[in-house]
């Protein structure tokens, strides 16, 4: 052997050469994340490492895989989950408001030769199923109102367009596992504008209320202070209405002709006549 | 420039040091020339024929072919006969490095080394020194599972606004932490797992902030909403399958939006302003009742006292009220009846408008 690349050296790194290429074209690796559609002269023959659910890594699928050289070429698919970002949307709910919604799906290639018949790569299946999905999301959602657009989870509607993409989705081989919305705001201009003003309008009217509220307790809490006193005075008071009169009498003239201690009263001119109780001994009877 | 000149001085003398890469090799006594020292051709000036000299060890190969190649100037030469032997040993050692370099992998404490043979899953290395087949068979892919990730999501520049569930809007800024609990899950599931983590995010923030109210969601239930939207990105990614943790989700700002800022200040302030109407009231009440409660018991003490002598007692408070009023006061008495009395308007007037300064 030796002597002969010793002899023939030229020959000798040919035949290596071409060794070398045929077992490259004859052997492939089959990485985890790739399934592939082995072609033979452009048609489908057989799939290497194809996605089974339950699957582990390290299963027989993925690794070296042998093929014809030169007639057989492999197509590599993702096995991995992808995502379909869509494009914004516009929403038109059922009470005529809009709503822009931005959503995502997530897919799986399930059935590789499918999806190499139907579409040849992931590519266009993702181009195939983004308008499917804008339109599926609109429909689902245009049939409910607002209030139920904003946490469409609960309602069920993400289950009905997940499954009506998954029925289209499924033509080309694949399988969709998730859709979710990303982001549901209002259109810019207009409706945002007015539900800053009804948000607004809305903190006004808590203002307004919260104010009246604390208005009306502080009227209450005055009443009823009233109220105690005045019990507390007839209580007092009523034990002997007759001498409260005298008794408030002769506190009364105090306050008016002395003053209550801080202010001082206007000042007063008396004129008495004799005949006055309080004269009564002037005249020395 | 001395400093420089003496700096390459000393490089030059590292590296035309007489060792070879694994020390002085063993056994050369000086009739092989340094490596960066000959001048000489590639083939060390004379082509060599006949019976070669053993070359016994890789460090003398290595420096023999260091000597031939470092020698620069010529390439390889042509013309002369091909040594094969010094292929075969260029073949051996590139092959013992390429050995060295793919077999041998440090993992460090926080990585895990996921192993491909052929691009099949073959096995984790766990931190350390791990061995395996070499490049083409087996292939490492080092991954951190310690790391913790963070992804921010709005910002306090932009305004990220979200729809709540009482159909208000609110700025909303966020993070999330997470890293990788299993490493082939997260080589081998997704094709974009950071990206798919940054939309479950939104999506599972946007539908937490979507089933409570404003009032929530800038209030105290923040930690609630952190807590579910981790709870709901957790179960979201696991079956994805997604082999990561969410650490935490961290609400760093929620507000109302900007434009409609001044009207919830206005409800904050509706709230003292209601507080402090209830604070006076109460003030008014505490007075009023304090004053009652004094008017009345006065009344009772001097009633108790009234009750055992009334008559006496009763002109005893009379006189003493005159006493203290008519004290004051400016009196008039007028005995005569019939008399028409003068009063001392001229006195009044000029008092009148003194009053009216004072006031």
């Amino acid at each position: 052997m030796i002597a002969i690349v010793r002899n023939h050296p030229v020959a000798a790194a040919v035949i290596g050469f071409v060794l070398l290429l045929v077992s490259f074209t004859t052997v492939s690796i089959v990485p985890e994340t790739q399934q592939g559609v082995v072609a033979r002269f452009g048609k489908p023959v057989r799939i290497i490492n194809r996605y089974k659910e339950g699957d582990r890594f390290g299963g027989p699928g993925a690794g070296l895989a042998v093929r014809i050289p030169f007639a057989e070429n492999i197509v590599w698919i993702d096995k991995r989950v992808r995502d379909i970002d869509m494009e914004r949307q516009q929403v038109l709910s059922t009470d005529q408001l809009r709503l822009e919604v931005d959503a995502f799906a997530r897919y799986r290639v399930v059935d590789p030769l499918r999806m190499y018949i139907a579409a040849t790569s992931v590519d266009r299946v993702e181009l195939a199923l983004r308008p499917i999905l804008g339109s599926q999301l609109r429909n689902e959602l245009g049939k409910r109102p607002f209030a139920s657009l904003l946490s469409p989870e609960r309602e069920g509607a993400m289950e009905n367009i997940k499954a009506g993409l998954g029925r289209v989705a499924r033509q080309y081989g694949v399988e969709i596992v998730d859709v979710r919305i990303k982001k549901a705001d209002l259109p810019d201009g207009t409706p945002l504008q007015s539900a800053y003003a009804r948000m607004m309008t809305a903190r006004r009217q808590e203002a307004r209320s919260i104010r009246a509220e604390g208005a009306k307790r502080a009227q209450i809490i005055r009443a009823e202070a009233d109220a105690e006193a005045a019990q507390t005075y007839a209580a007092a008071f009523g034990k002997d209405p007759q001498f409260y009169d005298f008794y408030r009498a002769m506190q009364s003239y105090q306050t008016t002709f002395l003053g209550d201690g801080q202010t001082k009263p206007a000042e007063t001119n008396i004129i008495l006549s004799p005949t006055n109780e309080y004269l009564k001994e002037f005249t020395g009877r | 420039m001395t400093i420089f000149s003496g700096w390459a001085a000393r490089g030059r003398a590292f590296f035309s040091d007489n060792k070879g890469p694994w020390g002085a090799p063993p056994g050369s006594g000086g009739d092989e020339p340094p490596p960066g020292n000959e001048p000489s051709g590639p083939w060390g000036g004379t082509p060599r024929k006949g019976p070669r000299p053993q070359v016994n060890s890789l460090d003398e190969f290595l420096k023999r072919s260091r000597g031939r190649i470092g020698g620069g100037g010529g390439g390889f030469n042509f013309g002369g006969v091909p040594d094969r032997s010094l292929y075969a040993w260029a073949i051996i050692g590139i092959a013992t490095l390429w050995l060295l370099f793919t077999t041998m992998h440090r993992i460090a404490p926080e990585e895990r080394g996921v192993v491909t043979r052929f691009g099949r899953y073959s096995h984790t290395l766990s931190p350390g020194i791990g061995l395996t087949l070499p490049s083409p068979i087996d292939r490492v892919q080092k991954v951190n599972v310690e790391e913790i990730r963070p992804i921010d999501l709005g910002s306090a520049a932009e305004e990220t606004l979200m729809l709540t569930g009482d159909q208000n809007i609110i700025d909303i800024a966020y993070q999330v932490r997470w890293n990788i609990r299993d490493p082939e899950q997260y080589l081998f599931e997704l094709a974009t797992p950071e990206d798919t983590i940054r939309q479950v995010a939104e999506s599972s923030m946007r539908m937490i902030v979507g089933q409570v109210s404003l009032q929530d969601a800038i209030g105290n239930k923040r930690g609630d909403i952190e807590a579910r939207v981790a709870e709901e990105m957790q179960q979201t990614l696991d079956s994805y399958r997604a082999g990561v943790v969410i650490q935490g989700v961290a609400i760093k700002q929620a507000d109302p939006p900007a434009a409609v800022n001044d009207a919830f200040k206005d409800v904050t302030a509706a709230q003292q302003d209601a507080q402090s109407y209830i604070n006076d009231a109460n003030a008014y009440a505490q007075q009023l009742s304090q004053k009652a409660q004094g008017e009345a018991t006065a009344f009772d003490k001097v009633y108790e006292q009234y009750r055992l002598a009334p008559e006496v007692t009763k002109r005893r408070m009379y006189y003493e009220t005159m006493e203290r009023v008519l004290q004051g006061v400016d009196k008039t008495i007028v005995e005569m009846p019939g008399v028409t009395p003068y009063l001392p308007l001229n006195e009044l007037r000029k008092s009148a408008p003194r009053e009216g300064a004072a006031q």
